[in-house]
């Protein structure tokens, strides 16, 4: 049963969803703005028969995660801009082993130790893949409470199906507000001795696999070119397959805009206001909401009005790096802008639609 | 007629890679055999290093997972939360355990895991072509220690099993040699120790093994083994380093 609407701190509200999901393996490191999720882990996790380990760090976070993955838990990771840094290599790994994890970026500003209020310079990290190699890692980027419950406990599955990262990338504000939450029912979770059978490549021992003795290795090392270059081809024959079916977006008013902003998390929310503000004015103005950020939504871009939009402005907690993924996706059709803030600033409606004006007289 | 002895079911029957004299071989096979002999090999999850031993996963039969550099203890910290009842170890050389994975295996030990760690101590970086490992001995020459370790420079060898054994919730430390037939017998009492210890769930378990490297050494095969006996074991002497209290085994 779902619950009734309640009241919930984001961060709090993502780790009962996670729990809610089936994640019953936690493996954290304090990092502010998200350390309500390991704390209301230790608290939750061993009510529900599940385990919390405070890491020694970040590397150790992922690593644990890596292990408890490949052993066929499911897990829930959580960190910040900094820490997520950390973990790369683990992300790397985990793709190449085809490992599943539910991962969630709770982003601050940047570069560095950066600051702890919210940004989304982590764009090109989450979707470009900070570790080494060829890997993607699907990411999802909620712009409320709501949606990251949703995305989080539909998340435990897609990593599953996947065998792959999934990546929930929540800026700093979405982690700190307060919003109504209705949660979702608890998913049943498969015992020790349950999870060979269920997770047919999960290392468990032959003993749970009745009389096959045919040992399972998860591993990424390849020793021979020839073999390593199969493997990452048919990781990418998945990513290919992910590209399609895990590509999402909303678009609002496209039609008849003049000017459309492209937006995501919390960004997403100031430009809803932002195209009201501009529509005072006169200026009809739409907007794109990528919600999967890998797969970037290149076809929401073929929605626009292209007989009466005359530009796209992409408006991000950083110094523009979306913006990259909006002009490939535009292809030379319309200019793309920049309207930013960073550092952890975040801009009003009032300096998004003025920035969208300003735009749009620039090209008269 | 009746075989009176049989390579182990713990080992595959894939040829390893490793150099002629290394001692790997040798203690994959007593981890393997003591498995086997405990009736484990089904309910055993072992995690491999980065280094040498990187496929140790192609040799020894049971279900394992690669590590990455290092990050051995905290995967196998992983795979214990998931199947608390299987029985759990990690392989690591010493730049994987006491170079770039000190964080995580000093941390496993802190926690008390319930899992065995068998750390191969050959004093070098083997694999990446015999660079100066922490456990380089002061004087010995390695590729990026050409005039021999300097102390002034480098620091002394680490003593890892000392320092882990340090830790509370190390049960069991014990630092064995692979040098000769009497030392290699001991060391798989100490192995099978571990694995039953770990199962006694009384704390985090480790074996070092003192073992040798003849090609970045520089050595023929029987020289290196007069080497560990003869340099190694001065600076690591062996024997357990702490155990559990008598009441607590029984």
């Amino acid at each position: 049963m779902t619950t009734d609407k309640v009241l919930m701190k984001g961060n709090e509200a993502f780790a009962e969803a996670a729990i809610r999901g089936g994640a019953r393996m936690y493996f954290g490191y304090p990092i502010t703005p998200q350390s309500e999720v390991p704390e209301y882990m230790s608290r939750e996790l061993p009510k529900h028969g599940g385990y919390f380990v405070q890491a020694e760090s970040e590397l150790g976070a992922i690593n644990m995660a890596y292990g408890a993955g490949a052993a066929g838990g499911t897990v829930f990771i959580s960190s910040s801009s900094p820490g997520i840094a950390l973990m790369q290599e683990g992300m790397s790994f985990l793709c190449s082993a085809e490992v599943p994890l539910l991962a969630m970026n709770v982003s601050r500003g940047g570069p560095g130790i950066g600051g702890i209020q919210p940004g989304q310079a982590d764009y090109y990290q989450v979707t470009r893949g900070g570790g080494n190699g060829d890997y993607r890692i699907p990411v999802f980027a909620p712009s409320s409470i709501q949606e990251a419950v949703d995305l989080l406990y539909e998340g435990t599955e897609l990593a599953q199906q996947w065998r792959n990262p999934i990546m929930i990338l929540a800026d700093g504000m979405i982690g700190q507000m307060m919003e109504p939450v209705r949660l979702p029912e608890f998913k049943p979770v498969p015992k020790p001795n349950e999870i060979a059978g269920i997770r047919d490549w999960a290392c468990t021992g032959y003993n749970d696999r009745g009389g096959d003795h045919n040992r399972r290795v998860v591993k990424s090392l390849r020793m021979k070119p020839e073999d390593l270059e199969a493997h990452v081809e048919k990781l990418f024959e998945k990513y290919a397959r992910a590209e399609k079916e895990l590509c999402r977006y909303e678009t609002e008013n496209l039609k008849g805009a003049e000017v459309v902003l492209v937006a995501f998390g919390t960004t997403a929310r100031i430009c809803r206001e932002a195209c009201e503000v501009l529509a005072e004015q006169g200026i009809k103005a739409g907007l794109i909401r990528p919600i999967s950020l890998w797969p970037f939504p290149n076809k929401a871009f073929d929605e626009i009005d292209f007989g009466a939009t005359k530009a796209v402005v992409s408006v991000e907690l950083s110094m523009g790096q979306m913006i990259t993924d909006v002009k490939l996706a535009l292809n030379g059709r319309l200019p793309a802008f920049l309207a930013h803030r960073t550092g952890g600033m975040v801009p009003t409606s009032l300096e998004v639609a003025a920035r969208a004006k300003a735009v749009l007289e620039g090209l008269k | 007629m009746k075989p009176i002895f049989e390579y182990t079911k713990g080992m595959t029957d894939v040829p390893t890679h490793y150099c002629p004299g290394c001692t790997h071989g040798i203690a994959h096979r007593i981890i393997m055999e003591v498995l086997e002999e405990m009736g484990e090999l089904g309910n055993t999850i072992g995690v491999a290093p980065i280094g040498c031993s990187v496929t140790a996963h192609e040799y020894m039969n049971v279900d394992m997972c690669e590590a990455a550099h290092g990050r051995a203890p905290a995967v196998a910290s992983g795979i214990r939360r998931v199947h608390p009842d299987k029985v759990v170890f990690t392989y690591q050389g010493d730049g994987d355990l006491a170079s770039i994975g000190t964080g995580e295996i000093v941390h496993a030990a802190v926690r008390g895991e319930k899992f065995s760690t068998f750390f191969i101590n050959n004093g070098i970086y083997g694999m990446t072509g015999g660079q100066m490992a922490p456990t380089t001995l002061i004087g010995q020459k390695s590729t990026t220690s050409q005039d021999g370790r300097k102390k002034e420079l480098n620091g002394m060898p680490v003593k890892m099993s000392e320092m882990l054994a340090s830790i509370d919730g190390a049960a069991y430390v014990e630092r064995v040699a692979l040098d000769s037939p009497a030392h290699i017998r001991q060391a798989k009492k100490a192995v099978r120790r571990a694995f039953e210890i770990q199962k006694k769930g009384l704390g985090f378990t480790l074996v070092e093994f003192l073992s040798t490297c003849p090609t970045n050494w520089g050595l023929p095969p029987v020289k290196a083994l007069e080497w560990v006996r003869n340099n190694v074991m001065a600076y690591y002497p062996l024997g357990v380093i702490k155990e559990p209290k008598e009441e607590e085994q029984a």
